[in-house]
């Protein structure tokens, strides 16, 4: 497959007043044209830098993207300067964010805040813009869009405004959409509305999705890629059935086992397993592989050494276990 | 249940303004109705001062001068040593006083909001350069500072807003530097950003709307000081020129009058006083209705 966006040894570290915190610490993967790749781990795995790093908005100061590059359709994003990266933005890379509430600005109306991005991207004037706006309404499936363009974001309920933010990403047909745990603030009817949603844009306008979430559900529903992220590291990457078939990591099989199963008969009456303790500081992790002061199959080497990435098919993973 | 029978919608209509009327004339609003009338009022007298004005306030009439206040039906708060009618230098003096504060606040805000929000959202080096011109200025005494602005330009109306915009505007900046800090990290700016916005598109439309609420309360009682800062400019000569009444230079003028004439000086007091405490009066009234931290207290 073709690949859309590549990250090679990305480091993105927020420099602290007691000391450099290593958010992603080292990271690659890539995303081919059309794919969905799901980014799973953890709060503070890192996920949400990444995707900040893709778009070149984190945070700065204390954050900043210090090593690696980031090459989308073969040229280095962090080479951009900021207005070539602002005509990325929105255009060929566009982003969801997890919360829709807070993610829509409340002294505007909703149509006028969809028509900015054909204003600033498509050249368009406001009244082609606002029509625009409409048309991506209809599409997103907002009954009665030229009504509700009028309307402000508090007027709408939760699914609404993740739909207009859907809408925002998508009016440009970005090549790459990145969404950040789309569906975490909103319930689970209006999440399965809002997946199939996306599943059936990304086939109407052919193009790849970020999807970064903590629910393993979603990913086996929507992606054909995992990459597993643990305190800034990839520790595991694999085809969807690869990956739920065969779990090699420790990490992954603790998240598996970390779900609830209605269906599955033998598991119905135990609890739930979780994974003993929390990630750890970034500011002072643990000598040798991250993932070791909690790993119920810790062997000498590490406490030790970290592991590099052991290949196997199409199927990467972190971890000493894996060496032979 | 249908609203358009007649009768039901006469009700309709009679509950929605009671419950306007409830919604208007409530208590915490006292302090906008008092201090807004007052203001509101010294606009009418400032734009309607050839109607209202009983006298021309440049007329000298040395046979009517240092007339008592209250003495004359004519000449209701007396004459000064010129002759000239007290009311009448008052209400036109109203004039200067509201112009200077009015445009002078409002160019300060402007400037003052535009390099804050700026300062504080590009940060590093553009911060550090910002601040320290802001420190820099609040570094002198605020009067001393257009004292020395006013020596250097010469009097005149335009150079006092000049100088009162120069010595203003680092308290607009440090409020709105400190808003924007916290408001350029919200999921709306990020999500503009991430749709690629251009970063003082992102400041005008996304940032500063949410300044507003504490900058208004800002600006009124900016134009408060302000009034009295011109007052003091034009008390020591430094104001517009001595042909023009204001407040401060018939404060000044009357001083040498103070135990022969006493009105000359205690009516521009009371209208600098009445003036300033009006203004205050709304903008506490305002802090009190658009200050999220104050509400519900």
């Amino acid at each position: 497959m073709e690949k859309l966006l590549e990250i090679v040894g990305l480091k993105t570290h927020f420099f602290l007043d007691n000391g450099v915190v290593p958010a992603i610490d080292g990271l690659d993967f890539w995303i081919g044209r059309g794919e969905t790749v799901g980014v799973v781990g953890e709060s503070g795995s890192g996920k949400s830098v990444t995707a900040l790093s893709i778009m070149g908005v984190v945070p700065n100061p204390p954050g900043k993207t210090v090593e690696g590059e980031i090459l989308f359709e073969g040229s280095d994003l962090l080479a951009y300067d900021a207005e070539q990266m602002r005509r990325i933005r929105g255009k060929e890379i566009a982003m969801i964010l997890q919360d829709p509430m807070t993610s829509l600005n409340p002294v505007f109306t909703i149509g006028n805040q969809i028509a900015e991005v054909f204003m600033l991207h498509g050249g368009k004037s406001h009244p082609e813009a606002i029509e625009g706006a409409i048309e991506m309404l209809q599409v997103v499936g907002i009954p009665n869009p030229e009504k509700r363009v009028h309307e402000y974001p508090h007027q709408l309920s939760g699914g609404m405004r993740q739909r207009v933010m859907i809408a925002m990403a998508l009016s440009c047909t970005p090549k790459l959409l990145i969404a950040d745990e789309p569906t975490t603030a909103l319930d689970v009817t209006i999440q399965a509305q809002t997946l199939a949603l996306m599943a059936s844009l990304k086939d109407r306008y052919k193009m790849a999705i970020m999807l970064i979430t903590h629910n393993l559900g979603i990913v086996a529903e929507m992606c054909q890629r995992v990459v597993v992220m643990y305190a800034g590291k990839m520790m595991e990457e694999a085809e969807v059935e690869s990956l739920f078939a065969n779990p090699m990591h420790p990490y992954t099989r603790g998240l598996l086992r970390s779900l609830p199963g209605v269906d599955r008969k033998e598991r119905r009456h135990q609890r739930l397993v979780a994974i003993p303790g929390i990630v750890p500081n970034l500011l002072n992790l643990p000598k040798g592989c991250r993932f070791s002061t909690r790993c119920e199959e810790h062997i000498g080497i590490c406490k030790e050494e970290e592991p590099p990435l052991f290949a196997r098919d199409r199927h990467r993973v972190r971890c000493w276990l894996m060496k032979d | 249940m249908d609203i358009d029978q007649p009768i039901r919608h006469v009700d309709a209509v009679a509950f929605q303004f009671s419950r306007i009327k409830k919604r208007i004339f409530r208590k915490k609003y006292l302090k906008i109705y008092v201090g807004g009338s007052i203001f509101l009022a010294l606009l009418f007298a400032s734009l309607l001062a050839p109607i209202i004005a009983p006298h021309d306030p440049a007329k000298l009439d040395l046979t009517l001068k240092l007339l008592r206040a209250f003495e004359s039906e004519d000449f209701i708060l007396g004459t000064d040593n010129l002759g000239r009618d007290l009311l009448s230098r008052i209400i036109y003096g109203s004039r200067i006083s509201l112009l200077i504060g009015v445009v002078s606040v409002l160019f300060a805000a402007t400037l003052g909001a535009l390099l804050g929000a700026i300062s504080a959202y590009f940060g590093k080096y553009v911060d550090e350069l910002i601040m320290k011109v802001v420190e820099i200025f609040l570094a002198f005494p605020f009067l001393l500072l257009s004292i020395v602005i006013m020596a250097f330009l010469g009097p005149g109306l335009t150079n006092i807003i000049i100088a009162l915009v120069l010595s203003r505007w680092v308290q607009f900046c440090r409020l709105v530097r400190g808003e924007v800090l916290s408001i350029k990290g919200r999921d709306h700016v990020v999500a503009a950003k991430a749709l690629g916005a251009k970063d003082m598109y992102i400041i005008v439309r996304h940032i500063l709307p949410y300044t507003m609420p504490s900058l208004i309360v800002m600006c009124t009682f900016e134009v408060a000081l302000v009034i009295i800062y011109e007052s003091s400019l034009s008390f020591l000569g430094l104001g517009v020129p001595a042909s023009v009444p204001t407040w401060g230079t018939m404060l000044a003028e009357g001083r040498t009058y103070m135990m022969a004439a006493p009105w000359l000086s205690v009516f521009p007091g009371l209208a600098i006083f009445v003036t300033v405490l009006g203004i205050n009066l709304l903008g506490d009234g305002l802090r009190d209705v658009l200050d999220p931290r104050m509400r519900g207290r």
